[in-house]
């Protein structure tokens, strides 16, 4: 663990666990997750311009379908297993399907650390798996009822705050280009780094609130939130080796895979599925699969993929 | 000086229910409103104020008795039992009764 970012979210997790007076403005923590998603969109936007999009239409379709079928797998494990409520399952199951970014970051930044080169244009993936598991959710919370307002829905996925910053980010890299977006690199790029050291801390803090949650929930959630990202790693490093990726983008892909989103997900279902238990799934999300993906995760993923790689071969 | 009665109408609740809200002010004929973030507990536990998912709004509305009562009870009927929210009205003194009246009551 000698990358000194985890040690800020350590430091986050046991500031807020002994209840330290230490917090950050939440306009604060608003400003650096935009930071973080620009960073990615951009650099993913130049990238993608320099692909041949009708090549990447296989990817598109593929990445998406693994976004519906994730929260498919989760949610009869959830219901039957776990014995929680449909709601419950549900809200669950799309959290999984979707994806964190702040765990994405961590991974780029793991990869960067390393030196391992990876599919730039990854972040579009991040927007693709982002949003089919809310639809999904909401499908498998309510299956196709009148009650649910489709245009209120869309507007809350396709216009949340993620996914604007990232897609905008994204399409300012397309049109820009290299040249373009050199003098916003002092600002976004180089300090790349630091920007995700505080968003660490601050995602230390905000998953120590949701570890004193934990022991009302049980051992359930405790191991689906650690079996879950195996199981979606296992499947993302396969799609990613099946896709020929290289071992950086498979590590991307089964970490993207393995997150559960604890942003987009949750705001979505606390308009959509209200009676659905927000601390539940944001336990299981922020409390144990996000601390652990960051922490041991990541490396195992990287791990993971040279193995699939190898397998596939 | 002359003052009029007035209801002043609190709600606090969580902050992701911000759009929702607003779009039923506007059906409701509500054109005014003050929404600052807040923090602080209740029976659903802590809101830190630290991060979206944690946040929580206060809203105030000054309208007419009828318009608070209509819009508490909307609330009551779509928010109280699935989300965090707690509304409660009070007497205020206002200088100005038009601004406070709907289209509708003028």
């Amino acid at each position: 663990m000698k990358d000194p970012i985890i040690l800020f979210f350590v430091m986050g997790v046991l500031a807020g666990v002994m209840r330290s007076q230490l917090r950050l403005p939440s306009q604060i923590y608003d400003l650096l997750s935009i930071m973080l998603l620009l960073t990615i969109g951009l650099k993913g936007g130049v990238e993608l311009a320099k692909q041949n999009l009708i090549e990447l239409i296989p990817q598109i379709v593929v990445i998406t379908s693994l976004g519906i079928i994730l929260p498919l797998i989760a949610y009869p494990v959830l219901l039957h297993l776990g014995k929680f409520k449909r709601v419950d399952s549900a809200s669950i199951a799309a959290h999984y399907g979707s994806v964190s970014v702040g765990t994405f970051a961590v991974a780029v930044s793991f990869l960067n650390a390393k030196g391992i080169s990876y599919e730039q244009y990854m972040p579009l993936f991040v927007v693709l798996l982002e949003m089919p598991a809310i639809f999904i959710g909401i499908l498998l919370a309510r299956g196709i009822s009148k009650e649910t307002d489709w245009k209120e829905v869309s507007h809350e996925i396709f216009l949340g705050k993620g996914v604007v910053v990232l897609m905008g980010g994204l399409l300012i890299g397309w049109i820009s280009g290299d040249e373009g977006i050199e003098p916003l690199k002092p600002l976004f790029f180089d300090q790349f780094k630091g920007i995700l050291a505080l968003f660490l801390l601050e995602m230390g803090l905000v998953t120590s609130a949701h570890l004193r949650s934990l022991k009302r929930y049980g051992l359930f959630i405790l191991s689906f939130g650690l079996l879950m990202p195996l199981l979606g790693a296992l499947m993302g490093s396969l799609i990613g080796g099946l896709l020929n990726l290289t071992p950086g983008g498979v590590t991307l892909l089964a970490t993207l895979s393995a997150s559960a989103s604890y942003i987009a997900v949750p705001a979505a279902m606390r308009i959509s599925v209200p009676e659905a238990n927000p601390t539940l799934s944001l336990t299981a999300s922020l409390g144990i699969t996000f601390p652990f993906n960051v922490i041991l995760g990541i490396p195992l993923y990287f791990w993971l993929s040279h193995q699939v790689i190898a397998f596939l071969n | 000086m002359i003052v009029y009665k007035r209801k002043l109408l609190t709600i606090i609740t969580e902050s992701g229910l911000e759009n929702a809200l607003k779009r039923d002010f506007e059906r409701l004929g509500i054109h005014g409103y003050t929404i600052v973030s807040a923090r602080g507990a209740g029976r659903r536990g802590e809101r830190l104020g630290n991060w979206d998912g944690s946040t929580n709004i206060r809203i105030e509305i000054v309208c007419t008795e009828e318009v608070g009562a209509e819009i508490a009870q909307h609330l009551y009927q779509h928010y109280y039992e699935h989300s965090g929210m707690i509304s409660y009205l009070s007497d205020v003194d206002v200088l100005r009764p038009n601004k406070f009246e709907t289209p509708d009551s003028q």
